[in-house]
């Protein structure tokens, strides 16, 4: 299937100069079947209308109940399907199969920090900015969009970066760093470097089976998005209303559906919902590369949701090729001792060779490290 | 479970004192090109099969890991290990210096990969991967702070690794591992923790190498929890000379349990052949055979297939000069002064004493296939299993012989 549409030529033709931008039409989007476009506009996903990041027509936002962590960068997701192409198809636990000609988009946006433009916040959520149909520009600043799109070969990756104006963003195949100061919750400053990943790097997590190297999208999945989200016209369940909206097929009832915890940061929990939410996160922010087919099942550590306990989901399992990221400690997971356990090493500290995941990330996410912490500690048994 | 490092060496304070003061520091890079990475990095980025990527002599910064994903037939050359340095001393991004992943019939050669946070070259799912002389090295010395891996290829088929130099890992210089078919020869490994490793491989061949002062020369392992255990690999023709380096690793990890002074270690795989080698001045011993009972594993974290004992060992046709007078180990210490005399040796080869009870044991006795087998030196069983009671120099025990194990011929 082709599908070649003219948007950038379009949306030139409306952008004159003595047009007010605020009723600029909304981007139309476009499945580019080939080629790699230098502006994010021409997908026509998302694209700044006066002070707002909106949606093209018919694209469609989505959440999932629990984030890979990035820097405590907020995300705005979307996902597109060309009319005829059909909807994706459901599948229980995989990755829902998408047409060829969708376009899935993940912008990555922080609040500022009342402190400059390169002063942002680590507090907030997508709600506080995105109202169901656009993301209010005021008080945020975007740094970088990535596309996904599913081409006749398989899906492509291509990250586009924000321009310091916050009106364009272009598309960088090699990557950025983007120097920042992070204002915690309790007003504590840091600085880090925000790194864009390069084309082969988006590789290092989308390739969910090494063993035939194709990209794919992570999120997407029954469990991550059976959940409510806050739509324009209201709330409402995601897998419901993208089987309404012609997206999606062959899905049960959402009661029937699998669930990942929602966990946004939680750091209070214990018992069943404690194990939940652990799970849930080692799921998203581990398990597509960290799973039985995945680039790092060189490592016998797996950590999908369905993985039972053992030592292949940490428990007393020695490294295997950690180097320094043992932390010095003997075991993923020594049960009750989180101090003992590589795995908390791994989530808290912020050096490039020992810090879990590999990419993604420069800060250590404390919440992320208290629940996995809280986890290990309430698990009982030592290592003997 | 029993300890290797209760057996042979009690790391701990040799850990703490080289992590203290003084360390020497890594090569200034303040006049390496930083222009030139953008360049390498738009050539993988755009990389077809076949590609030839040359780069020139000269010497380039780089400030985040690259990668090469699922492109075959990518040829990665310098103009030589020191005239082409790549350097990562200020890597700010990436968990290596390339990953290379998906990409068969790769080639990498002529080139140095300097000072990365993590591992230096990793390459993973590739059937076909020639590193040919490639230096790798952590140019501060040894350093519990260095990357982990050297030259890493793993879930890899038909691997050569020949004429590189890997320098001050602070895990493995050379390691492959969970990988089938491969040649490892005529490289220099010095200054590791490990100085060549084969884990959890099968059909491997390690000739013509020279493992000099690293914590221990040459490591054929199997770690529990991986899809596939390995064994078959010959060890012939190698020079492995004081290996005593003291253990530098990160505690936790498998090789930190290394003795310093050892020549070459075997744990817990099977069919492996060391023979022709020429061993000299590694202070605990030239060759040890360990088993899984001896590594430290909690019964918990190892999975129920894993096999821990070594066997089909065959070690032969070795010289051996000097070595196993200053084993790392206060309990070795002692042992060889009581048996050998104050001016004694541990004998060459120590085994930690562990056989299987039952299962493939045929009238009690371990089958002739299974055994291990020590036709040119003497053996110290360390007699693990009784809590190190009684140990004992054997040669009788240990007088047998396997079929040679064939030569590996790479395909493709």
């Amino acid at each position: 299937m082709r599908l070649i549409l003219a948007a950038g030529l379009a949306l030139a033709a409306a952008a004159c100069a003595d047009a007010p931008e605020a009723v600029a039409p909304a981007p139309q989007p476009a499945f580019i079947a080939e080629g790699r476009p230098a502006a994010l506009e021409a997908w026509g996903q998302v694209a700044v209308r006066g002070d707002a990041l909106v949606l093209g027509e018919g694209v469609t936002a989505y959440d999932l109940n629990t984030a890979l962590f990035s820097d405590y960068a907020l995300k705005l997701r979307t996902v597109w399907i060309p009319d005829g192409a059909g909807p994706a198809v459901y599948h229980e636990t995989g990755v829902f199969d998408f047409p060829v000609g969708t376009v899935i988009t993940k912008t990555f946006f922080y609040p500022l920090a009342d402190g400059g433009f390169d002063q942002v916040s680590a507090a907030g959520r997508l709600q506080d900015h995105f109202d169901g149909t656009q993301l209010d520009l005021a008080g945020v600043r975007l740094i970088e969009t990535r596309v996904l799109v599913r081409r006749e070969a398989g899906w492509e990756a291509l990250p586009y970066v924000w321009d310091d104006a916050q009106r364009a963003a272009s598309l960088q195949r090699t990557g950025a760093f983007v120097e920042l100061t992070l204002i915690s919750a309790a007003r504590a400053a840091q600085d880090f470097t925000y790194a864009v990943p390069d084309v082969n790097q988006c590789a290092a997590c989308h390739v969910l089976d090494a063993r035939d190297g194709a990209l794919s999208p992570i999120g997407p999945r029954a469990r991550h998005l059976n959940g409510p989200f806050a739509y324009a016209d209201g709330p409402g369940n995601q897998l419901a209303r993208w089987v309404q909206a012609g997206l999606l097929a062959g899905a049960p009832e959402p009661e029937l559906a699998p669930r990942a915890a929602v966990w946004e940061g939680d750091v209070t929990l214990s018992g069943a919902a404690l194990d939940a939410a652990s799970r849930a996160w080692l799921d998203i922010n581990c398990a597509h590369c960290h799973s039985r087919t995945g680039p790092a099942r060189t490592s016998g550590l797996y950590l999908e949701p369905w993985e039972p306990d053992g030592p292949h989901l940490g428990r007393c399992k020695p490294p295997i090729a950690a180097g320094t990221g043992t932390g010095g400690r003997p075991f993923s997971i020594v049960p009750g001792a989180p101090e003992q356990s590589i795995f908390v090493h791994r989530l808290e500290t912020e050096r490039l060779s020992d810090m879990m995941p590999e990419l993604g990330r420069s800060v250590t996410h404390h919440e992320s490290a208290a629940l996995i912490t809280a986890w290990i500690s309430e698990m009982s048994g030592g290592c003997g | 479970m029993m300890n290797l490092s209760r057996l042979i060496g009690a790391l701990g304070g040799a850990l703490i004192l080289t992590a203290c003061g003084g360390e020497p520091e890594a090569r200034d890079t303040s006049d390496f090109d930083t222009a030139y990475q953008s360049v390498l990095h738009e050539a993988l980025l755009d990389a077809q099969p076949g590609d030839v990527i040359e780069i020139p002599a000269g010497r380039f910064a780089f400030d985040r890991g690259l990668s090469l994903s699922g492109v075959s037939g990518v040829t990665i050359r310098g103009a030589g290990m020191d005239e082409t340095i790549l350097s990562f001393a200020g890597q700010r991004q990436g968990a290596e210096g390339l990953l290379v992943s998906n990409s068969d019939n790769f080639t990498i050669e002529n080139l140095a990969v300097e000072d990365t946070a993590g591992d230096a070259i990793k390459i993973t799912g590739g059937d076909g991967v020639t590193i040919r002389g490639v230096r790798v090295e952590w140019t501060r010395g040894p350093s519990t702070q260095n990357g982990a891996y050297g030259l890493y290829p793993v879930l890899s088929r038909n691997v050569l690794i020949e004429d590189s130099v890997a320098i001050a890992a602070s895990d493995a210089g050379i390691y492959v591992g969970q990988s089938d078919n491969i040649i490892v020869r005529n490289n220099r490994a010095e200054y590791n923790v490990a100085g060549i490793e084969i884990e959890n491989s099968n059909n491997a061949d390690v000739y013509g190498n020279v493992a000099v002062n690293n914590t221990g020369g040459i490591l054929v392992f199997n770690m529990p929890n991986l899809p596939r255990p390995g064994a078959g690999t010959r060890v012939f023709d190698n020079d492995v000379n004081d290996n005593n380096t003291a253990n530098f690793g990160q505690a936790g990890t498998p090789v930190a349990k290394v003795p310093a002074g050892t020549g070459i270690l075997i744990n817990a795989n099977d069919d492996v052949e060391i023979f022709s080698n020429r061993l000299r001045d590694n202070r605990t011993a030239h060759v040890i055979i360990s088993s899984g009972h001896s590594s430290g594993f909690s019964d918990l974290g190892v999975n129920a297939q894993f096999d821990p004992y070594p066997e089909g060992i065959h070690v032969h046709s070795n010289s051996y000069e000097g070595g196993g007078n200053n084993p790392d180990s206060m309990e070795l210490q002692a042992l060889r002064i009581m048996k050998f005399g104050p001016t004694g040796r541990i004998p060459p080869v120590l085994w930690d004493g562990y056989v299987r009870s039952g299962g493939r044991l045929v009238d009690g006795a371990l089958p002739d296939a299974l055994r291990i087998c020590v036709t040119d030196a003497e053996v110290l069983n360390a007699d693990g299993p009784n809590g190190y009671a009684n140990p004992q120099v054997d040669r009788q025990a240990f007088d047998c012989a396997h079929e040679p194990l064939p030569a590996v011929t790479l395909e493709g």
